[in-house]
């Protein structure tokens, strides 16, 4: 294994996030957006061989599909259906990690994917929706991905419209803990967190090449649990780049973090 | 798509649309037809966002009903079956029960949690285009994913299908065709066959969606609007619609997607 010297930014995401998915065993990997299903195709090809992936439509893969046009002689590796209706019967039973970019995530990890200010009858700006948020993350592990670190996603106060459940007490149902909560890691084009602070508190892990703690700080609009002295996060190795290379044929990473800077910033 | 464009072309109004929403949904709220909207997102795939539900909603022109996506398929369940809910957790702690005062949080007789008790999504007509079909109603969707028209069917009194080829029953005795029909006969009103009907949307493995068409669609929203955008292409009938956009055969070349 050999450490890379020269990589960008968003190679730098794709192996943090990865580590997301090492130790999660036999489950369904589902990484929406170019980096996050990187981060799963390499998870899946390297530390866990057991992850299982879809072709983003309807069958599970027993080996990843390199992103975008493939060759007509290109055979990808279908072991089994796995159309939208029995994404369900996967989510609902618990064996899923999903890793997905939210517009807005608040202090308790709750996220919005759906309306921003104004009222909830006319937002002044409508998102996607709800989309599987709530199943996703009452239901199985769930981490972030977020391509740029601001205070306008890690904002000030509650989310506008919460689409997935978080640490919040005062949202938490009956007959259910905190603990059953499960949110994994944050990958930011800044750093790498948690929630593993004091009461679920936002908890900075490990910094990426040539970023302060003090940058983190400000562009979190709540406060982040940082003790220590604070890691660098890996730099990925030769063999991970190539990995990534071969799963992103056309380069669509580069396209992800805003003029895809590289990953030691200085 | 061919069964909504002739609901643009009728005067038909106020609905609620229940639907994993795309286009359609987009078309029906700028067209002044949609009173609610029952939804977990609205987008146009590889465009993320609807831009005429983006419009309908920031406007405060319509009712929703936002719910997650799995819960939409337990609603949809609940009708087919005749019960009034299904219990679920999805949706608990988080403002899909809070803005939906009609979603009711019950307690179980089993166990000392709360559950969302996920309404019967009970549709007066469900709108499905098949690959195939037959005059009976047996229809068959071939392509990789008949995501939830099955449920769709069932969920509704009555069920209309357009499909690109009407065959005769004679067609589902190879088992291999009939293992890709999903709903029973009994569930469907009418069929009508419009070639190419699901046009602009795919209808995988015939055709793929016409992403120079959805540039053109959302490209409206921001010049000319959806009188302009219908002007240009939505016509009197079907025939019209399909001249408009470059003919059938255009609409079965355009190749599928890659995800």
């Amino acid at each position: 294994m050999t450490v890379a010297s020269d990589y960008t930014l968003a190679e730098l995401c794709i192996v943090a996030a990865s580590k997301a998915f090492a130790d999660e065993g036999e489950v369904l990997a589902t990484g929406i957006g170019v980096i996050p299903r990187l981060a799963a195709s390499l998870a899946m090809k390297t530390t866990n061989p057991d992850l299982m992936m879809t072709d983003s439509e309807a069958w599970m893969l027993s080996e990843p599909n390199p992103i975008g046009k493939r060759g007509e002689d290109h055979m990808q590796a279908n072991e089994s259906w796995m159309g939208f209706s029995r994404i369900f019967d996967n989510v609902w039973s618990g064996k899923r990690h999903a890793m997905l970019g939210p517009t807005q995530i608040d202090k308790y990890g709750q996220t919005n994917t759906s309306a921003l200010g104004g009222t909830y009858e006319a937002p002044k700006v409508m998102m996607l929706g709800a989309r599987g948020f709530p199943g996703n993350s009452i239901s199985h592990p769930n981490s972030f991905f977020v391509p740029s670190h601001n205070t306008r996603v890690f904002m000030d106060g509650e989310c506008d419209f919460v689409s997935s459940i978080g640490y919040n007490p005062e949202r938490l149902p009956k007959g259910h803990s905190l603990d059953d909560i499960d949110i994994r890691l944050i990958v930011t084009d800044l750093c790498v967190m948690d929630f593993g602070g004091p009461d679920h508190q936002i908890r900075l892990v490990s910094l990426h090449p040539g970023v302060t703690a003090e940058q983190v700080q400000e562009n979190t609009a709540y406060a982040v649990h940082i003790e220590g002295d604070i890691p660098t996060t890996e730099a990925p190795t030769e063999e991970q780049l190539a990995i990534i290379a071969q799963m992103d044929p056309h380069n669509q990473r580069a396209y992800q973090i805003k003029d895809n800077p590289p990953g030691v910033r200085s | 798509m061919a069964l909504v464009r002739e609901i643009l072309r009728s005067d038909l109004k106020d609905l609620t649309v229940v639907s994993y929403g795309g286009a359609d949904v987009g078309m029906l709220c700028a067209a002044g037809k949609v009173k609610k909207v029952v939804f977990a997102f609205v987008s146009l795939d590889f465009i993320p966002l609807e831009p005429y539900f983006r419009q309908a909603r920031q406007s405060g022109a319509i009712e929703v009903m936002e719910i997650d996506e799995g819960m939409m398929l337990l609603g949809l369940r609940a009708a087919a079956w005749g019960v009034p809910y299904i219990p679920t957790e999805v949706g608990l702690g988080t403002d899909i029960v809070t803005k939906n005062p009609d979603i009711k949080v019950i307690d179980s007789p089993y166990d000392d949690k709360e559950w969302v008790a996920m309404p019967a999504l009970k549709l007066d007509a469900s709108l499905i285009h098949a690959d195939r079909a037959d005059e009976r109603g047996v229809c068959q969707i071939a392509g990789p994913d008949h995501y939830m028209d099955d449920w769709f069917a069932r969920a509704a009194d009555k069920t209309f299908v357009s499909c690109d080829e009407l065959v005769a029953t004679e067609y589902f005795h190879d088992p291999a065709q009939a293992r890709l029909v999903h709903w029973e006969r009994s569930q469907t009103t009418g069929v009508v066959p419009i070639a190419g009907g699901a046009h602009p949307t795919s209808c995988s493995p015939m055709y793929g969606f016409d992403v120079p068409h959805f540039k053109a669609y959302t490209g409206s929203a921001k010049e000319g609007g959806i009188q302009a955008y219908f002007d240009k292409y939505l016509g009197a009938s079907e025939e019209e619609y399909q001249q408009n956009v470059g003919g059938l055969d255009a609409i079965r070349a355009i190749e599928l997607p890659t995800y």
